[in-house]
C-alpha cells in the first residue's frame, strides 16, 4: 500500500519533470500550459514546480537560467489566484532576487512579478518591495517596449489597491519621459492609433496626482520656453488639466515662472492657438488658486499672484501708442474671469484706469479699442452673482460707464457707436445697476439711432437688437418712454414733416414699424404694441392718403415679427390670436365686400402680396397655440368661410354677405389664404369641425377658374389638410375624391392647369408622409413631363415637390414631415426620370431635365456626391440646355463634384472649360456667377490636366472682369486668381 | 529685391503689429441682386479685392493657419482707394506696419500684381506709399511705377514664389 501511494506521487512528478525538460532544454511552448493546468487541477503544487524546476534555475547558462524562470511566470500568469500569502512571499522574494541577473533573464523575471502583483494574497509591505527592486536594479526607460508595458502593468496592478507613495519620482520618471508626445502615426497602423489619443493618455497620467507637482512644473515650464510650437501647446494644455487638481500648495514656488512663461506667449506668440493655450492655463491657474482651502495663518497667493499680473499688464494699457493692450487686456480679462474674487480685484483696478484712458484719448478707432476692452471686464462681470448689492464692484464706477457709453452712442463713429450700444445692452443686464433716470436717457439714444440713415444700417440694426434686449428686462421703461414716441411718430403726416432733404413719412414709418416689433419681447409691452399696429392698419383703411402695397406689408412684417416674439409665453401668444386674428379678418372680410365706390386701401388688401403677408401672420400667430384655444378659435373661423358667421369679429356690420365658397365674388374667394393659413397651421390633435363639408368645398374651389390665386390657395389647404389626417376611412375618401377630380380636369377642358396644381400640392402632401398613394400621383406627374401643354410646369413642379414650403405643410405647422424625404424620393424616381429623359422625343427632353436637376438640387450634396458619377454624362448633356433653371441646378451640382471627386471630372475637362466659359456669359447674372464659381472649383483638377488650358482661360476670364454687376466681378476675380496662381511658384 | 531670407528680417521687425478689426463681407445690397441694375467698380470692391494673406510676412514662419490680411494690419484702407469706373483710373495708398519696413516694396507689388489681376484691362493703376509712412517712400514709389521693372521682378522666379504666396488664399 505505501509503495503504491509512494508510486502515485513519484508518477506525476516524473510527469513534471518530462514536461519541465521539454519547455527548458526542449525548447517547446506547449508544456506551459500543461503544467499549469495541473496545478490548477491540484495534481502537483507550485513548490513541487519549483522543485522540478530546481537545476535549470541555477544553470550557469542566462538562457537555460531564463527558459526555467519564464515556465515558471508563466504558471503563476494563470495559477496567482491559487497561492497562499507564505508562497507569495517566497515567490517574491526569489523574484526580486533574480532581478539582479543577467538581462536575458529579466524579461522572464518581470512577467514573474506581474503575476504576483495580480496576487489577492499580497501581504502589505510588499508592493513597495518589488517596486523598489525594480526601480533599483532596472533601468526601465531603457528597457524594450514589451517590457517596459510590463513594468507598468505591475505599477498599475498595485496602484489598484496599494499605496504609490514612496515612488512619486520613479513613477514620474518612467511616464514624463514620453512628454511632449512626437508621435506619427505609421501608414495602415492596424490600431489606429492617433497621436492625439496618446497625448490624451499621458496627460491623464501626468495630471492625475499632486504629488507629480514638484516635478511636472519645471518641466512644463521648460517646454513652454522651447521653440517647438506642439510642445508648447501640450504643456500648456497640460498645465490646464494639473488646476484641476493642483492646490496652493502645489502652485506656490512655481507662480512667478509659470506668469512669466504665459506672458510672454501671449505678448509674443505668432500662433492664436499659442495664445488661447495661454490664456485658458492662466485662467485655471487662477481658479485654482481662488479655490483652493487655505489654513488659518496661510498667506492667500491669489492677491499677490493678481497683483503681479496687474504689475505687469497695467502700464501697457496706458501707453500711448496702445501696442500691446489687447495681449494686456486679455491676460487681465483670462485671469477675472477664474473667480468673482479675481473678476473683482482685476476690475476694481482696471477699470478707473481705462475709463482714465478712453478720456486721455481723441480718435474714435482708438476709443473703440478701450471700449472694447472694458466692454470685455463688464461681460465678464455677468458670470458671477452677487448677493448683497452693495458688494457689486460696477456700482461705484456706474455714472461714469454711462456718461462714456452716451459719448459712444453719440459719436460720428459707426464702429464705436456699434461697442456703445453692446455696451450699453451688457450694463443693462447688471441687475439693479441702472436708475430710472440712465434708463431714459439710455432710451432717447435708442430711440434716436433706430431712425438712423440707410448708410449706418448696422448700427440700427444693433439698436433695434438692443432695445429688444433691454426691453424684456425693463418694460416700464420702454413702455412710458419710447412707445409713445413712436406712437406718435406713426400719426406723422407728410404735410407735417419738413420739406427738404429729411427722410420721408414712408421711411420713417417703416423704421417706426420695426421699432415697435423690436420691443415688443415683454408682454405687458406686446399690450400697447399689438393694438397701435393694428390701429395703423384700420387707420389706412379707413384714412384719406393713399397707402400703398408696400406700407401694408410692412405692418403686416411687423406684426409677424411681433407674433414671433409671442410664441413662447402662452399667455402673449394666446393675447396676440385673439387681437389680431380676428382684426385682420375683419379687415379682409370688409375689403372683400361688393361696394360701389371702392376705396384704394380695399383693392390693396386683396392683393396677392398683401394676402400672402397676411398670410404669414396668421400662421405664426396659430402654430404654438395650446390645442384648447385653438379649438376655441377653429370654432370661430370655420364657420365664418362656411357659413358666413360673421359674429365674432370686430365692426361686424358688413354691407353683404360672406360666402366665399358659394357664390361670393372673387374678392372673397380669394380670402380662402386667410383660411389656409388658419387651419394648416393649428396642431395635429385639434379637431376641424365640418370637415368633410369643407375639404369638399375646397377641392370644389380648386378647380374653379376664375383666379389661379384662389384655386391654388384651396388646393394648398386641401393638401395641407390631408398631410395631417389620420390615416383611415376618411382619409382614403378625400383621396379618392381627390383623384377623381385631377383626373376629370386633367382629361381635357378648361381646368387642366387646375388639375394640374391639385395634383402637385396633393402629391407634395403625400410625399412628405411617405403615403403609399404617392408615388402612383409621382408617377402621373412625371408623365405630364412630355404633355405639351404642361411639361414645363411639371418640370417646375419637382421643385416643388423637393423644396420647404413656408405657408403650409411645414414642421413649424405641425404637417408630418419625413425627415428622409428627399433621399427617398431620389431613390424612387430619379432612374425612372433618366429612362423618360433618353425615351423622350426631342422637343421634351428639357422638361426631363429640367425636373432632374429640381431633384439633384435639392438633396443633401453628401448624399448626391455618390450617385453623380453615374449622372455625370446627363449632367454634362445638361450644360448645353438652353434653359437658365437647368443649367444653374447643373452648374450647382457639378461643383462640389469638382471639388470631391477630380479625378472622375479631369477626364472631361475640355467639355467642363469650354461650357463654363461658355456660360460665364449668361444673359442670367445667377447663371454667369454660378459658371464662374464652377471655373474657379476646377482649379481644383490635377494641375498638369489644366496648365494647357490656362492662358486661354487667363484670357477668357477678363472679360467677366468687367462686368456690369459686382456679384459677378467678385467671381470672376477669385476664379481669375486662382487661374493665375496654377503652377507657379509659390502656390 | 526682397527674397527667402527677408522674410525673416520682416517677423523681426514687427512681432506684434496692433491688429485692426476686418469690416466684414459687403452686405449684398438689392440693386446688386437685381439683373438689369449695372453696378460701377467702386472703392470698397478694390479695397476688398487684394485680400492679402501676409502669413510668413508678419506672423511666424510656423504658424500660416491665422493669416493676416493686409486690412487687419491697417496697411490698406477704404479711404485710400480712389476709383473712378468712367475714367477707369485706380489708385491705392498703402501705409507699412513701420516707417522702415523692408517688405515695403514687396507689399506694394503683390497690392499691384493683384490688381493686374482683378481689374478689367481699361483701368490705369497706380499703386503708391502713404505720404509721409515710409523712410524711402520715393525710391519704393519710382519702382512701383516703372512697368518694365515690375515686368522684370514678376519674371523673377523667387520673387514671384513670395508675390503668388501672398496672393494664394489657401496658405
Amino acid at each position: 500500500m505505501a509503495a503504491a501511494a509512494a508510486l502515485e506521487a513519484v508518477a506525476p512528478t516524473g510527469a513534471l519533470w518530462g514536461l519541465v525538460q521539454d519547455f527548458v532544454m526542449g525548447q517547446q511552448e506547449g508544456p506551459a500550459d500543461q503544467v499549469a493546468a495541473d496545478v490548477k487541477s491540484g495534481s502537483y503544487t507550485v513548490l513541487q514546480v519549483v522543485e522540478a524546476l530546481g537545476s535549470s534555475l541555477e544553470n550557469p547558462e542566462p538562457r537555460t537560467r531564463a527558459r526555467g524562470i519564464q515556465l515558471l511566470s508563466q504558471v503563476l500568469l494563470q495559477c496567482h489566484s491559487l497561492l497562499l500569502e507564505k508562497e507569495v512571499v517566497h515567490l517574491i522574494l526569489f523574484y526580486e532576487n533574480r532581478l539582479k541577473d543577467h538581462h536575458l533573464v529579466i524579461p522572464s523575471v518581470l512577467q514573474g512579478l506581474r503575476a504576483l502583483s495580480l496576487c489577492v494574497a499580497l501581504p502589505p509591505g510588499l508592493a513597495v518591495s518589488v517596486l523598489k527592486a525594480i526601480f533599483q536594479e532596472v533601468h526601465v526607460q531603457s528597457l524594450p517596449q514589451v517590457d517596459r508595458h510590463t513594468v507598468y502593468s505591475i505599477i498599475t496592478n498595485f496602484m489598484r489597491t496599494r499605496e504609490e507613495g514612496p515612488f512619486v519620482e520613479e513613477l514620474f520618471e518612467v511616464t514624463s519621459c514620453y512628454f511632449p508626445i512626437d508621435f506619427t502615426p505609421p501608414p495602415n497602423d492596424p490600431h489606429g492609433i492617433q497621436r492625439e489619443d496618446l497625448i490624451l493618455s499621458l496627460r491623464a497620467v501626468l495630471a492625475s496626482t499632486p504629488r507629480f507637482a514638484e516635478f511636472l512644473l519645471p518641466l512644463l515650464i521648460e517646454k513652454v520656453d522651447s521653440e517647438i510650437l506642439s510642445a508648447k501647446l501640450d504643456s500648456l494644455q497640460t498645465l490646464n488639466a494639473c488646476c484641476a487638481v493642483y492646490g496652493q500648495k502645489e502652485l506656490k514656488d512655481f507662480l512667478p515662472s509659470l506668469w512669466a512663461s504665459i506672458r510672454r506667449e501671449v505678448f509674443q506668440t505668432a500662433s492664436e492657438r499659442v495664445e488661447a493655450e495661454g490664456l485658458a492655463a492662466l485662467n485655471s491657474l487662477t481658479a485654482c488658486l481662488s479655490r483652493s482651502v487655505l489654513r488659518a495663518d496661510a498667506e492667500d497667493l491669489l492677491d499677490s499672484f493678481l497683483s503681479n499680473i496687474l504689475q505687469d499688464c497695467r502700464h501697457h494699457l496706458c501707453e500711448p501708442d496702445m501696442k500691446l493692450v489687447w495681449p494686456s487686456a486679455k491676460l487681465l480679462q483670462a485671469a477675472a474671469g477664474a473667480s468673482a474674487r479675481a473678476c473683482d480685484h482685476i476690475t476694481s483696478n482696471v477699470l478707473p484706469l481705462l475709463l482714465e484712458q478712453f478720456h486721455k484719448h481723441s480718435q474714435s478707432n482708438q476709443r473703440r479699442t478701450i471700449l472694447e476692452m472694458i466692454l470685455g471686464f463688464l461681460k465678464l462681470q455677468q458670470k458671477w452673482s452677487y448677493e448683497d448689492k452693495d458688494e457689486r464692484p460696477l456700482s461705484g464706477f456706474k455714472d461714469q460707464l454711462c456718461s462714456l457709453v452716451f459719448m459712444a452712442l453719440t459719436d460720428p463713429s459707426t464702429q464705436l457707436q456699434l461697442v456703445g450700444i453692446r455696451t450699453l445692452t451688457v450694463l443693462g443686464a447688471q441687475p439693479d445697476l441702472l436708475s430710472s433716470g440712465d434708463l431714459e436717457l439710455a432710451v432717447g439714444h435708442l430711440y434716436r439711432l433706430s431712425f438712423l440713415e440707410e448708410d449706418s444700417q448696422s448700427c440700427r440694426v444693433a439698436a433695434l437688437e438692443a432695445s429688444g434686449t433691454l426691453a424684456t428686462l425693463y418694460p416700464v421703461a420702454f413702455s412710458s418712454h419710447l412707445v409713445p414716441k413712436l406712437a406718435g411718430e406713426l400719426c406723422i403726416e407728410e404735410s407735417d414733416l419738413a420739406r427738404g432733404d429729411g427722410p420721408t413719412k414712408c421711411s420713417r414709418h417703416r423704421r417706426c414699424l420695426q421699432a415697435l416689433s423690436a420691443i415688443s419681447t415683454h408682454a405687458s409691452i406686446v399690450k400697447e404694441t399689438l393694438p397701435l399696429l393694428l390701429q395703423h392698419l384700420r387707420q389706412m383703411n379707413k384714412g384719406n392718403t393713399v397707402a400703398g402695397t408696400s406700407e401694408v406689408i410692412a405692418v403686416c412684417q411687423s406684426l409677424q415679427q411681433v407674433a414671433e416674439k409671442c410664441q413662447q409665453d402662452p399667455e402673449s401668444c394666446w393675447y396676440f390670436h385673439q387681437t389680431a386674428i380676428p382684426c385682420l379678418l375683419a379687415l379682409a372680410v370688409q375689403a372683400s365686400m361688393p361696394e360701389k365706390e371702392h376705396s384704394v386701401l380695399k383693392k390693396v388688401l386683396l392683393q396677392d402680396e398683401v394676402l400672402a403677408a397676411m398670410v404669414s401672420v396668421i400662421g405664426t400667430a396659430t402654430t404654438h397655440l395650446s390645442p384648447d384655444l385653438a379649438a376655441q378659435s377653429v370654432a370661430h373661423i370655420v364657420p365664418l368661410f362656411l357659413d358666413g358667421n360673421t359674429s365674432f369679429l370686430p365692426e361686424n356690420s358688413f354691407p353683404g354677405r360672406f360666402q366665399p365658397f358659394q357664390d361670393g365674388s372673387s374678392g372673397q374667394r380669394r380670402l380662402v389664404a386667410l383660411l389656409m393659413a388658419f387651419v394648416c397651421s393649428l396642431p395635429r390633435n385639434v379637431d376641424i369641425p365640418q370637415l368633410n363639408q369643407l375639404m369638399r368645398e375646397l377641392l370644389e374651389l380648386s378647380c374653379c377658374h376664375s383666379c389661379p390665386f384662389s384655386s391654388t390657395a384651396a388646393a394648398k389647404c386641401f393638401a395641407g389638410l390631408l398631410n395631417k389626417h389620420p390615416a383611415g376611412q376618411q382619409l382614403d375618401e378625400f383621396l379618392q375624391l381627390a383623384v377623381g377630380k385631377v383626373e376629370a380636369g386633367l382629361s381635357s377642358g378648361p381646368y387642366r392647369s387646375q388639375a394640374f396644381t391639385l395634383l402637385l400640392w396633393v402629391t407634395k402632401a403625400l410625399v412628405l408622409r411617405y403615403h403609399p398613394l404617392s408615388s402612383c400621383l409621382t408617377d402621373r406627374l412625371m408623365g405630364l413631363l412630355s404633355d405639351p401643354e404642361l411639361g414645363p410646369a411639371a418640370a417646375d413642379g419637382f421643385s416643388l415637390l423637393m423644396s420647404d414650403c413656408t405657408d403650409v405643410l411645414t414642421r413649424a405647422g405641425h404637417a408630418e414631415v419625413r425627415i428622409m424625404f428627399r433621399q427617398r424620393f431620389f431613390t424612387d424616381n430619379v432612374p425612372a426620370l433618366v429612362r423618360g429623359f433618353h425615351a423622350a422625343p426631342r422637343d421634351v427632353k428639357p422638361n426631363y431635365l429640367k425636373g432632374l436637376s429640381h431633384v439633384l438640387n435639392r438633396l443633401p450634396k453628401p448624399v448626391l456626391l455618390p450617385e453623380l458619377p453615374t449622372l455625370l454624362s446627363l449632367l454634362l448633356e445638361a450644360l448645353s440646355c438652353p434653359d437658365s433653371v437647368v443649367q444653374l441646378s447643373t452648374l450647382s451640382c457639378l461643383q462640389p463634384l469638382l471639388l470631391e471627386a477630380p479625378q472622375v471630372m479631369s477626364l472631361h475637362v475640355d467639355t467642363l472649360v469650354t461650357k463654363f466659359l461658355n456660360l460665364s456669359s449668361s444673359p442670367s447674372m445667377a447663371v454667369r456667377i454660378a459658371a464662374l464659381q464652377c471655373m474657379h472649383a476646377v482649379t481644383h483638377l490635377p494641375t498638369p490636366v489644366l496648365l494647357p488650358y490656362k492662358p486661354q482661360v487667363i484670357r477668357a476670364l477678363a472679360k467677366p472682369l468687367d462686368d456690369k454687376k459686382r456679384l459677378v466681378r467678385k467671381e470672376a476675380v477669385s476664379a481669375r486668381g486662382e487661374w493665375f496662381l496654377l503652377g507657379s511658384p509659390g502656390s | 529685391m526682397v527674397g527667402g531670407g527677408g522674410m525673416g528680417g520682416g517677423l523681426l521687425e514687427n512681432a506684434n503689429p496692433l491688429i485692426y478689426e476686418r469690416s466684414g463681407e459687403r452686405p449684398v445690397t438689392a440693386g446688386e441682386e437685381d439683373e438689369q441694375v449695372p453696378d460701377s467698380i467702386d472703392a470698397r470692391e478694390i479695397f476688398e479685392s487684394p485680400f492679402l494673406h501676409l502669413a510668413h510676412l508678419i506672423r511666424s514662419i510656423n504658424d500660416p493657419e491665422h493669416p493676416l490680411t493686409l486690412e487687419e494690419l491697417n496697411v490698406v484702407e477704404q479711404v485710400r482707394v480712389q476709383v473712378s469706373d468712367p475714367e477707369s483710373t485706380v489708385a491705392v495708398a498703402f501705409t507699412p506696419t513701420i516707417p522702415h519696413c523692408s517688405m515695403a516694396t514687396l507689399i506694394g507689388l503683390s497690392i499691384k500684381v493683384k490688381l493686374l489681376r482683378s481689374l478689367p484691362q481699361r483701368f490705369k493703376l497706380d499703386v503708391h506709399i502713404t505720404p509721409g509712412t515710409h523712410a524711402s517712400e520715393h525710391a519704393v514709389n519710382k519702382q512701383l511705377a516703372d512697368k518694365e521693372r515690375v515686368a522684370a521682378a514678376l519674371e523673377n522666379t523667387h520673387l514671384l514664389e513670395v508675390v503668388n504666396q501672398c496672393l494664394s488664399a489657401r496658405s
